[in-house]
C-alpha cells in the first residue's frame, strides 16, 4: 500500500514512516520541516500542506492512504498561526484526498480534545463532546480540527476516515507534550491536586497508527496503552522534583525559574485527569501495547539521565 | 471478621488491580488508602465505636451498590461506612463514593479523594465502576442530607432516581443501610451558606459549641437485604419513584432499627 504521511518530519510521525517501511508499504512524506536523514526509499517532500505545491504530492503520488500528523498544539505554535495550520492544514489534506481518490485518510489527534475539567468522566469514550474550552481557549482550533476529520465521515462516506485520539507519549525522542512538561529537573504540582496522566511508549503509540493504517477502521478511536498514572508518580519515577505550589503562584510562575512555558489554560490539565477508555480501538484493530506504565517511565527516567 | 488486622495488611487483601507502583486503573493508590483508613480505622474502632450489623448482606466481590442516608453535618456516615467495609468484610472491600462536585475543586480535597477510589460522581463514571465490579456507596439524599439540622436527624429528603436507574441498568443489586449517630457527634443548629460560599463548599455546619468538631458518639450501621430491581432503566418516572420510594422505606426502617440497638448517643 502507497502512505503518504503528512507531518512525515515530526519525531511520532518518524516513527509510524519507519514502521509503516518495515511492513512492507511504500512511504511518502510531506513537511515543511526537512528530516535530513531519511531513508532513501522514503520520498520526503518539503512542502507546507496548505500550499500549492503539497496538492501535486496527492496528484503524482496518488497514496492509497494519508496519515495526517502535521497539527500543532500550543507549546509548538501561537495563535492565528496554530490555527491555521490545524484548520487550514486538516482541510487541505482532506480536500486533496478527495479530489485524487484516497481511500483512507488516519488523522492522528490527541486525547485532550475532551478537556480537564472538576466534573468529568474518568474514562472517555468516544462519544463524549469537549468540555472544558472555556478555560483552555489554546486548545479550540485542535479540537475544531478533530471535528471536521471526524464530520468527513458523512460528508465523504467513500473515503475510510480514522480518527485517533492519541494519549500523551513518552520515549527517546523527548518531544510531546508530557515530555516537554518533565524536561526540567523541578515539575510544577497544583498544590493540593494530583491528576491521572494517560501516557504510552512513543513506540507504542506509533504501532497503534500503523495498525490503524492496516485495519482501515471507520470511526472515532481512542488509543491508549497502559493504565495512567498520578502526576506526582510520574514525576517522581522519572527522577523529577515535584514543586507543589498553589494555583495562583503557578499561573503567574510558568515559563520562569525552570517552570515549564505552558499556556495559563494548561494548568486545568495539571489539576484535572483526562483518561479515555481505548477498548473500542482495540476492538476494531486487536491493538495492545508493550510497554507497561512502569516501564514507560522506567526508560524515560533512563532517557532524561535520571538520579 | 477481620477487625483486628492492620490496615496495611487490609489493604493488601484488597481485589483491586494494583500495579508495581501502587496504583490501580483508576489511580488509586494503595499508600493514600493505608494513610487513610489508619484515620477512618481509628475513628471507627475508638472514638465513633461503630457497630455494624448485618455487613454480610454485602456481597464479598462482584458490582453492588450500598445505599443510605446521610447523618450528621458533614460525611462521618460516609467515612465509616467505607470503613466497615475494610474492616468488616472478609475479603475486605473498598467501597466507593459517588463524591459530590465541590470535593474535587478543593486542594487536597481532589487528591485525596481520587487517590481513595472517592470519584466524582458522574453517571458515566459510576456506570463504569459497577461493569468493573466495583462496590459502590451511594446517598441519595446528596448534600441536602448532610445539611439536615439536629432536630430533623432522623429524618430522610428526597431521593434522587438517578441510583436505581443505574442499578437496574446494570444490574446490580442495592445493599440498604441506615446509619445513625453522625448527627450527634455533628449536632448541626445552622448551616451557613454565606460561609460556604467563601470557602468554596456548599454550606458550613455550627454545633450548638460553635464549629462543628464531631463529638465522640457511638455511631450504628445496620446493613439489608440486596434489592434488585428487573428492567431497563428508562422506565418511566413514576415506576421508578415508586421502587425508589421501596428503598427509601427500607433505609428509614434500619435507620429505626440502628437507633433502637444503638440506644443513648454515649
Amino acid at each position: 500500500m502507497k502512505v503518504l504521511v503528512v507531518g512525515i518530519s515530526g519525531a511520532l510521525a518518524r516513527m509510524v514512516a519507519l514502521l509503516l517501511r518495515g511492513a512492507g508499504h511504500e512511504v511518502v512524506g510531506l513537511d515543511r520541516r526537512p528530516w535530513w536523514d531519511h531513508p532513501k526509499d522514503i520520498e520526503v517532500h518539503e512542502f507546507d500542506i496548505r500550499k500549492r505545491a503539497a496538492e501535486d504530492v496527492f496528484r503524482t503520488a496518488r497514496p492509497d492512504c494519508v496519515v495526517h500528523m502535521a497539527t500543532v498544539n500550543a507549546l509548538s505554535a501561537i495563535g492565528e498561526e496554530r490555527a491555521r495550520i490545524n484548520m487550514g492544514g486538516t482541510r487541505a489534506v482532506f480536500d486533496h484526498s478527495v479530489a485524487y481518490g484516497v481511500k483512507h485518510v488516519v488523522f492522528v489527534g490527541r486525547h485532550t480534545y475532551y478537556g480537564a475539567t472538576d466534573d468529568s468522566p474518568l474514562y472517555h469514550t468516544e462519544n463524549e463532546p469537549p468540555q472544558g474550552m472555556g478555560a483552555f481557549p489554546e486548545l479550540v482550533d485542535l479540537v475544531a480540527a478533530d471535528l471536521y476529520a471526524a464530520n468527513m465521515l458523512w460528508r465523504e462516506p467513500a473515503i475510510t476516515t480514522t480518527v485517533l485520539r492519541v494519549v500523551y507519549t513518552l520515549g527517546p525522542t523527548k518531544t510531546g507534550t508530557l515530555s516537554s512538561f518533565l524536561k526540567g529537573t523541578r515539575v510544577p504540582l497544583v498544590l493540593g491536586f494530583d491528576p491521572l496522566f494517560h501516557f504510552m511508549e512513543e513506540e507504542d503509540a506509533a504501532r497503534g497508527i500503523v495498525a490503524a493504517v492496516e485495519k482501515r477502521p471507520r470511526g472515532i478511536f481512542n488509543v491508549a496503552g497502559p493504565s495512567p498514572v498520578p502526576l506526582s508518580i510520574i514525576i517522581r519515577e522519572t527522577g523529577r522534583t515535584a514543586v507543589p505550589l498553589p494555583e495562583t503562584i503557578i499561573r503567574a510562575l510558568l515559563g520562569k525559574f525552570g517552570l515549564p512555558a505552558l499556556p495559563k489554560g494548561a494548568v486545568q490539565h495539571i489539576k484535572f485527569p483526562i483518561v479515555v477508555d481505548a477498548r473500542a480501538f482495540h476492538q476494531a484493530t486487536g491493538f495492545e501495547h508493550q510497554v507497561s506504565e512502569v516501564e514507560v517511565l522506567k526508560r524515560y527516567r533512563r532517557v532524561l539521565g535520571g538520579r | 471478621m477481620a477487625r483486628g488486622d492492620s490496615i496495611s495488611s487490609l489493604v493488601d487483601r484488597l481485589e483491586l488491580n494494583f500495579n508495581a507502583l501502587g496504583v490501580d486503573p483508576y489511580g488509586i493508590s494503595k499508600r493514600h488508602l493505608v494513610r487513610g483508613f489508619s484515620i477512618f480505622g481509628w475513628l471507627y474502632r475508638n472514638y465513633f465505636r461503630v457497630r455494624a450489623v448485618g455487613a454480610a448482606h454485602i456481597p464479598p466481590r462482584g458490582r453492588a451498590m450500598l445505599v443510605g442516608n446521610h447523618s450528621g453535618g458533614y460525611a462521618i456516615d460516609g467515612a465509616m461506612v467505607l470503613a466497615s467495609a475494610l474492616l468488616e468484610l472478609d475479603p475486605p472491600r473498598l467501597a466507593q463514593g459517588m463524591a459530590e462536585k465541590f470535593i474535587n475543586q478543593l486542594p487536597l480535597g481532589s487528591s485525596w479523594s481520587y487517590r481513595t477510589g472517592q470519584f466524582t460522581g458522574t453517571p458515566e463514571t459510576a456506570e463504569r465502576l459497577l461493569e468493573d465490579d466495583r462496590l459502590l456507596m451511594i446517598f441519595p439524599e446528596g448534600a441536602r442530607g448532610t445539611a439536615k439540622l439536629f432536630k430533623e436527624r432522623y429524618s430522610l429528603v428526597d431521593f434522587g432516581t438517578g441510583f436505581l436507574r443505574l442499578a437496574i441498568k446494570t444490574k446490580t443489586p442495592i445493599i440498604p443501610f441506615g446509619f445513625v449517630g453522625g448527627a450527634d457527634a455533628v449536632p448541626t443548629i445552622y448551616n451557613s451558606k454565606t460561609l460556604g460560599k467563601l470557602l468554596g463548599v456548599p454550606y458550613v455546619p455550627f454545633t450548638p459549641y460553635g464549629l462543628a468538631a464531631p463529638l465522640p458518639t457511638r455511631c450504628e450501621v445496620h446493613y439489608g437485604a440486596p434489592m434488585r430491581f428487573e428492567g431497563t432503566g428508562n422506565e418511566d418516572d413514576l415506576v421508578v419513584r415508586v421502587w425508589v420510594d421501596q428503598v427509601k422505606a427500607r433505609i428509614g426502617e434500619l435507620m429505626a432499627e440502628a437507633r433502637k440497638a444503638r440506644g443513648g448517643a454515649l
